[in-house]
């Protein structure tokens, strides 16, 4: 099989820009990039039926290797319409993210936030460190910053009991 | 003419269901009529042709009466008959229920209109990617169903259900991309992309080229799988969708990333040159998967991530990829699509009757509804695969095959299946502790919905008169039925769906083992589609 090398080189420049738009975090920009993307996949369809300068259609009596294979071009074409829908889809919900927030960014889980910042389960062992090291503390100056500790961590062993 | 020549029909009905629910999109009684209609008469013809499968053998319908490799061919063999049977008796339920919660909520005229037509076209599209013999349809195939899924993710569009939505359309297009690439680079090896044509053709493919292949294939399909490390999306995306949304994505589009997965496996790319590596990563993402429920105390995150740690088991079957693990993993993809969905029903309906899925916010639920107690209750335990239940079944199963296999691997992989199902049980024993059986008093900021009483001081059962003041999400709309009917029924139709698994095992087992050795011998398949001999 040949292979045009302009649609390789083309198709790697369209990847490229393609995976470089879509780690940014502007949605516009990821949409772009995904554009580019799915016209590299096309492209390297294209390449895959073959070198170009044969006939595009069928006449009859024509031997097989002398006209181009066309079912790269259909499958091209389903691919074709798949990306557009998508794309206009896309579009949609970021003009829609921009409407309810104004941002045109990806935006992160709140839930994996709160999640991520809950605190750890030794919370008992936690506050009874922080009560017992009081305790021994003979300087003045720490105990202010030592009641303010076991406070916090009480109120929030309290609310965990509650939880359990 | 045979059952097996329907298989048209369950691509097509839904899509007649999907145009005809379109033009009807001003009289939601009429379009949930049809709907519900069209998906019973699909689930009908399936039945038909899973029961007619055994005898029949593989058969393949050739669309427009173009002959293969060169026309798009149906395969319907034991495996796709099961996976189309389970699939729409769960697509159904969870239509009826959200049919239920609509009419409950009185939303006759609400934004959802266009819920009927685009779940009609991902029964569609599920069916289809079922069924199909071509590898660029199966390609057509996940994009119909995928964008239904987009538009059913973000239904409503409000700000939560975007942010997820944009998360999930952007990797699914991304996995897309990957898999029309793959097929882009087996059409340039073998100048065909029917799939027993390529079973033929890429033995002949050099072992290293065929290695590429075989894998762009797996992470394109092992992205929609949801397996470690390429589940990343799934926890982010599936829980802010509506409950039957959630529901039905959690049950069925995993499921068929992994029956893709399955078809690369056995049909395209024989042989155990990456075995190990499936193991690795099935392993990875049974414990990965449960560590991160852990952690959760969103009922419905917590459930994503049990997802995403069982489709570990269904890729430990196939890595096995003996008959008996396979037929294992087959048995255990039909039972996971029933009991992850009716999980998430059921949460669908917590949230409704405790007004929050977060479980540090619930309480008391066994007391003030026995019934949404008995239907969390039996899944979960189906889930964690306590016996006799079918998830126990299953896992048998799966570690069976794994001490017959008896490398260290092997092991490993058993002792991770076996800990999984432990910390899966722990899991769902620290929802029932505080769902459940505490007094929703010990709650954190409970919803005024929950403590709510009557007049007379006796809590509420499912419907709702309440008096004094309330904020919950039903405020101005009472009296509100917090558990309807129309909700409940599905939801107990497919626990019970559930326990039949486990009851029907035998027969099912047989039916599983019969497909595994249908699709580790190739010939039925490859003959099915290209004639007899075709296999050489």
């Amino acid at each position: 099989m040949t292979v045009d090398i302009t649609l390789i080189v083309l198709m790697a420049v369209f990847f490229a820009a393609g995976i470089y738009l879509l780690l940014e975090r502007s949605l516009t920009r990821v949409l772009l990039g995904l554009i580019l993307l799915g016209n590299g996949a096309n492209i390297l369809l294209l390449a895959m039926s073959g070198g170009g300068g044969r006939s595009p259609l069928y006449v009859s009596g024509i031997a097989a290797e002398d006209y181009t294979d066309s079912l790269p071009q259909a499958l091209i074409l389903t691919a074709i319409v798949i990306t557009f829908a998508v794309t206009a889809f896309m579009l949609g919900i970021i003009y829609r993210s921009w409407v309810l927030g104004r941002q045109d960014v990806v935006q992160d889980d709140p839930e994996d936030r709160r999640v991520a910042d809950q605190p750890s389960y030794d919370y008992e062992d936690d506050a009874d460190i922080a009560a017992d090291t009081t305790e021994f503390s003979d300087d003045g100056s720490d105990t202010s910053d030592a009641s303010d500790a076991p406070s916090s961590g009480a109120v929030s062993a309290d609310r965990s009991g509650d939880a359990r | 003419m045979i059952a097996a020549d329907l298989a048209p029909l369950a691509v097509v009905l839904p899509f007649l269901g999907a145009a005809v629910t379109f033009l009807l999109i001003r009289h939601s009684r009429a379009q949930r009529a049809v709907s519900i209609t069209t998906l019973s008469v699909t689930l009908l013809i399936e039945v038909v042709m899973l029961l007619a499968a055994p005898a029949a053998g593989t058969h393949a319908v050739k669309l427009g009466g173009w002959e293969p490799p060169f026309g798009i061919v149906l395969v319907v063999d034991q495996f796709s008959a099961l996976m189309l049977v389970v699939s729409s008796a769960v697509s159904l339920s969870v239509l009826i229920y959200a049919a239920g919660q609509g009419m409950a909520d009185g939303d006759e005229d609400g934004p959802v209109s266009i819920f009927h037509p685009t779940y009609l076209i991902l029964v569609a599209g599920v069916s289809n990617a079922f069924l199909t013999g071509d590898l660029f349809n199966l390609y057509v195939g996940f994009e119909i169903l995928l964008t239904a899924s987009y538009v059913l993710m973000t239904l409503g569009g409000t700000a939560p259900r975007i942010r997820a939505g944009v998360t999930y359309v952007v990797v699914s297009v991304v996995s897309s991309m990957l898999f029309l690439i793959a097929i882009a680079m087996i059409y340039g090896a073998t100048g065909t992309v029917n799939m027993a044509d390529l079973a033929v053709k890429l033995e002949d493919v050099d072992p290293a080229t065929q290695m590429v292949l075989h894998l762009m294939l797996l992470v394109a399909f092992g992205i929609k799988a949801a397996v470690f490390p390429l589940s990343f999306w799934l926890p982010d995306s599936y829980p802010t969708a509506p409950a039957p949304v959630t529901a039905v994505f959690a049950g069925l589009l995993t499921k068929v990333g992994v029956y893709a997965m399955v078809r690369v496996e056995t049909l395209l790319f024989p042989g155990d040159r990456i075995n190990s590596l499936l193991m690795v990563v099935a392993l990875l993402t049974m414990v990965v998967g449960i560590l991160g429920a852990l952690a959760q105390s969103e009922i419905k995150r917590l459930l994503s991530f049990t997802l995403v740690s069982h489709i570990g088991y269904m890729v430990f079957g196939l890595a096995i990829s003996t008959r008996i693990g396979l037929g294992a993993a087959v048995y255990y993809v039909a039972h996971h699509i029933t009991v992850q969905t009716s999980l998430f029903l059921v949460t669908g309906l917590i949230e409704r009757r405790g007004g929050t899925a977060n479980m540090d916010r619930l309480g008391g639920l066994a007391r003030l509804s026995p019934l949404l107690g008995v239907l969390f209750f039996l899944p979960a335990m189906n889930l964690a695969g306590i016996p006799p239940f079918s998830g126990f079944l299953g896992k048998l199963g799966l570690i069976q095959a794994g001490v017959d296999l008896g490398t260290p691997l092997a092991y490993l992989l058993v002792a991770g299946g076996v800990a999984t199902s432990l910390l899966t049980l722990l899991v769902m024993a620290r929802v029932w502790n505080r769902a459940f059986w505490r007094s929703p008093a010990d709650a954190d900021d409970p919803d005024p919905i929950l403590l709510a009483s009557k007049a007379d001081g006796t809590s509420i059962g499912t419907s709702r008169h309440v008096t004094g003041e309330d904020t919950g999400k039903f405020a101005g709309k009472d009296p509100v039925t917090l558990l309807p009917r129309t909700m409940t029924g599905p939801t107990i139709g497919l626990v019970v769906l559930g326990l039949a698994l486990t009851v029907l095992a035998g027969p099912l087992f047989a039916l599983s083992d019969d497909a595994a050795q249908e699709m580790l011998d190739r010939t039925p398949y490859i003959e099915a589609v290209l004639g007899p001999g075709a296999d050489r």
